[in-house]
Formats: C-alpha cells, structure tokens, sequence
C-alpha cells in the first residue's frame, strides 16, 4: 500500500495568477478612485463611494447566479458530482459577504446623498431580502445530514433564491425608487460617464471579479477537505463500530 | 475631499473585509491540506 502524503499547498499556478491579476485591479481601483478620477457634477466626491459599490454589487449578484447554475448542473448530472454542491456553496459565502459590503457602503453613500442611512425603498427592501435569503440558504447548509442530502436541499433553495434577482435589478423600474436607475448598462448605449471614471468603474468590475473567482477556488477546495475529513472520521466511526460488534460476538 | 469620512470608512471597510476573508481562507485551507491525504486532493 502507498504511503499517503500531505501537501499542506492549496495555491496553483491559476489561482496565484487570478490573485495577482486581482491586486493589481484591486490597486488601480484604489489609486484611480481615490485620487485620479474627477468629482462629478452633482454628487461631488461622494461619487467615489461607486467604484466600491457597484463592483461589489455586481460580484453579488455573479455569485447567486453561479450558485444557482452550479445546483441546477448538480440536480441535472447523472453522477451528482459533490463538486458542484461545493462550488455553489463556496459561490454563496462570497456572494453573502459582498451583498453585505454592497449595502454598507450604499447605506453611507445614502447619508451623503439622501440624508439618511436607510429608507424602505424598493431597492434596499428588495436587496436586503435578498441577503436575508442566502443567509437562509447557507444556514440549510449546515444542517444535518448525509452530504446528497446538503446538495439536494440547498439545490433547490438556490434556483428558487435567485429568482430574486431580476426583482432586485428591475426594481427601481417597477416602483417609485430613490435608487438611480443603470447608468451603464442603462440599454440605449449612451454612457454619460467622464472617461477615466468609466474606466476605474470597468477595472473594478474586474478586479472584484478576480478577487470573487479566487475566493471561490480556495473556499470550494476548503470545502472539499472538511467533506474528505468528515467521511474519513464517518469511515473511521463505522469501523470502531463493526470492531466492537465483532468482539461481542 | 468632501465626506472623506464617508468615503475612507467605506473603502477601509470593504478591503478589511477581503483581506480578512483571504486570510481566513488561506489559513484554513493549510490547516485542512496538512490533515487530508493528497488522494482527495485533485489539485496537488
């Protein structure tokens, strides 16, 4: 039998080079947003609060849509592969803390614009519920039970969750909003944007991106080590367990 | 700069919690990897 090793490495050559390209965005974003873009016209410098904010929102919004996509390959493949089961789970974390990043920072850039931290507008009441949501989802996750049954259950929970998010985005349409509408992807291709802040805009959504796709490979390959480690001590149990019937026999 | 208050918390407040969420990520994955056999390790 061959010994087993244990490489404590969890970093690859992609995964060291997404990081890399995320830094990098991530310090552009910085710099760019901080110091090099103009102030706007009617929200002076309170508008630098938006390439945090709509990059984080974005990211939110990828990570619900991957998870959803991720349960619906798990339900739909034959063999069940619990690879996706952890990517959707892993895509859900990151999604959860970037949705919370994303109402932080709308709640101060509100203080600055509205007056106020919080208003029950469509928007915020409708993003607010949908972070209440996945946090249900990953609290279904940790739940009980055998690792199919983790997969189905949060499966499920995931394609009916992300419905949500057309409500989320259409929401400033359907009702009276204090939330401004799109302004990039607003549909008639007309972006009134001074060029260097579109751009720092662009890189963010790039860089978050990044940063999103990194933390999804490490925490998918955290999470296939606690469900090695979990069936290795379940393993384990049942052996102890047929051992000592064998002695009572 | 206007609302420099505003604006340093939001972006102090945003990479704190990435840097925190690497972080974590990193250290668990090397306290996991040490304890599980490369077999279920695809990566390695």
């Amino acid at each position: 039998m061959d010994a087993q090793t244990f490489n404590a490495r969890v970093a690859t050559p992609t995964t060291r080079l997404v990081g890399a390209m995320a830094i990098v965005s991530l310090a552009w974003v910085v710099i760019g947003g901080l110091f090099i873009t103009p102030k706007d016209v009617d929200q002076g410098d309170a508008v630098r609060i938006m390439y945090v904010h709509v990059p984080t929102a974005w990211v939110a919004y990828l990570a619900f849509i991957v998870t959803a996509v991720a349960s619906a390959c798990w339900l739909l493949s034959r063999k069940h592969s619990m690879g996706f089961d952890r990517v959707a789970g892993a895509s859900a974390e990151v999604g959860v803390v970037f949705m919370a990043m994303t109402l932080l920072s709308g709640s101060l850039w509100g203080r600055i614009t509205w007056g106020t931290y919080w208003a029950w507008d469509p928007r915020l009441t409708t993003t607010s519920f949908l972070l209440v949501t996945y946090i249900g989802y990953l609290a279904v996750r940790g739940l009980g039970g055998s690792l199919e049954q983790r997969a189905r259950r949060s499966a499920v929970i995931a394609l009916l969750a992300v419905l949500e998010i057309p409500l989320v985005h259409f929401s400033v349409l359907m009702w009276r909003s204090l939330h401004q509408k799109a302004s990039v992807l607003s549909g008639d291709g007309d972006i009134k944007m001074d060029g260097s802040m579109l751009t720092t805009l662009l890189v963010g959504v790039i860089g978050f991106t990044m940063t999103f796709a990194w933390l999804v490979l490490h925490r998918q390959r955290v999470l296939a080590m606690q469900d090695a480690m979990q069936m290795t001590q379940l393993d384990a149990a049942l052996r102890e367990r047929a051992d000592e019937s064998k002695g009572l026999k | 700069m206007d609302h420099l208050g505003f604006i340093a918390v939001v972006y102090g407040t945003t990479f704190a919690v990435i840097i925190a969420l690497v972080v974590r990520t990193l250290s668990q994955g090397r306290d996991l990897a040490s304890k599980v056999a490369d077999k279920d390790k695809p990566w390695t």
